[in-house]
């Protein structure tokens, strides 16, 4: 692995030594510190996203390396035309790797063929977003200790909701989940997911339209924001929006050890009032995401410097 | 209709009857100097019709790739003093370079100027290309 593109790249035995080596720096946090000393990691966001961006800077900066880049296309060279593969020519000059953003689909592939340093996918439009999905893998291994066997429902936008497909593509390869698909039947996953990824390879999912019905078999339960625009009309969007709330009232079937994840931000599919609940895990998958960066700027770090 | 066999050149037969033309302009046969003879609507008793091409020109670099994605069907005799040297089968082509362009408005090749357009082949059954960038079919 020379650059993290797309999460399906990965083989098994990639994604588990990256979450392996990301648990090893929770548990050995000062052994860490140092070890990108030295080392420089370009964040260049093409788009806006701050959370991500401030993700990978504070993963750089815990590992004693320095970070440098831009925030959007405003503060680039892009919107004086540069290209994006030159943008990336010059940057390999200064930096030792690069995390990038990009509204256009594809953009960080590019960037890979044409680029002396490893990049990073920091997410291309609405594609792809590798490190939100290594981060949804740590956060369900470390909640549950294992990667296999669970009944996992999946809620809210399952139509465009990219995190949701490499999510589903992802753990598609470890052993024995069943899948619950809750959504509105209009934000339906889309069909190559259930041919190409369920039948395919003779994996158990169901279709429902409300959490209430299979809350009782979940172990874990991942929420997606549910956007006003996605819908033809407003009447649909008011009948169904607070059915893809989770709230005490919902929770009460739930088991007690379920486990709720959320890739941020949240708007308000999720009430603030579960924030206090054990099984509430969003926040730890949002400090997970910066362990995994950790442990792949650390893995790309080394690769590069083997060839 | 008889057209005389050429003594040193390529010959392209089987060609979907109707897409001699695609072939000739893909491939862009107009570039070259020498005869091309283009025969359409040729009876065969495998195909009803059938198309033909004939370049009359030895030592000319065919892009094959090309011509398996346009027509995989199609059949390549190099011809040498008059005999048929080499029979070549075409193959759906792994991989499309700058042949066809990603439509996808999404996609960094609508934007980036030097970029290659590259396809690769993903479903050989159903002929499916998807663009190595935003994974397009189209
Ligand atoms: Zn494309």
């Amino acid at each position: 692995m020379k650059h993290l593109i797309d999460s399906t790249d990965l083989s098994v035995e990639e994604i588990d030594s990256i979450l392996n080596l990301a648990q090893h720096i929770i548990d050995n946090k000062e052994d860490y510190s140092e070890v990108c000393k030295g080392k420089k990691l370009a964040t260049l966001f093409f788009e806006p996203s701050t959370r991500t961006r401030l993700s990978f800077e504070a993963a750089m900066m815990e590992l004693g390396g320095n970070v440098l880049g831009f925030s959007s296309a405003d503060s680039s060279s892009a919107t004086k035309g540069e290209s994006v593969g030159d943008t990336i020519r010059v940057v390999g000059c200064y930096a030792d790797i690069i995390a990038m953003r990009h509204p256009k689909e594809g953009a960080p592939m590019f960037g890979a063929m044409v680029s002396s340093v490893p990049i990073i996918n920091a997410g291309d439009g609405g594609h792809n977003h590798p490190t939100q999905t290594l981060t949804d893998l740590l956060t369900i291994k470390r909640e549950k200790g294992r990667l296999d066997n669970f009944t996992i429902g999946l809620c809210g936008d399952l139509k465009f909701g990219r995190t949701v497909h490499s999510l589903i593509k992802a753990l598609s390869r470890y052993k024995n989940i069943k899948y619950i698909l809750i959504s509105p039947k209009e934000l339906r996953v889309p069909d190559y997911i259930i041919t190409e990824v369920f039948e395919k390879n003779n994996i158990e999912y169901r279709e429902v339209s409300t959490m209430e019905e299979v809350m009782e078999e979940l172990d874990i339960i991942y929420m997606t924001r549910v956007q006003k625009e996605r819908f033809f009309n407003e009447a649909d969007y008011v009948r169904l929006k607070d059915t893809y709330i989770l709230d005490e009232t919902k929770l009460k079937y739930a088991k007690k050890d379920l486990s709720i994840l959320h890739p941020l931000p949240r708007v308000n599919e999720i009430s603030t009032k579960v924030d206090d609940d054990p099984r509430a895990c969003y926040f730890r998958q949002a400090l997970n995401g910066k362990y995994v960066r950790m442990a792949l700027i650390i893995t790309l770090l080394e690769n590069a410097g083997r060839e | 209709m008889k057209i005389d066999s050429i003594q040193n050149g390529i010959v392209l037969d089987h060609i979907t009857a109707g897409k001699a033309l695609q072939v000739y302009r893909d491939l862009k046969l107009d570039k070259l100097d020498c005869s091309v003879a283009i025969l359409q609507n040729v009876k065969s008793n495998k195909m009803g019709k059938k198309d033909i091409l004939k370049i009359d020109k030895d030592e000319y670099n065919l892009n094959l790739d090309v011509l398996g994605y346009i027509d995989p069907g199609i059949t390549v005799s190099i011809i040498k003093d008059g005999e048929t040297v080499e029979k070549k089968k075409l193959e759906l082509p792994e991989k499309l370079v700058n042949i066809k362009k990603c439509k996808n408005p999404r996609c960094i090749t609508s934007t980036e100027q030097e970029i290659p357009h590259i396809f690769k082949l993903t479903d050989k059954e159903n002929r499916v290309y998807r663009c190595v960038y935003c994974e397009a079919d189209k």
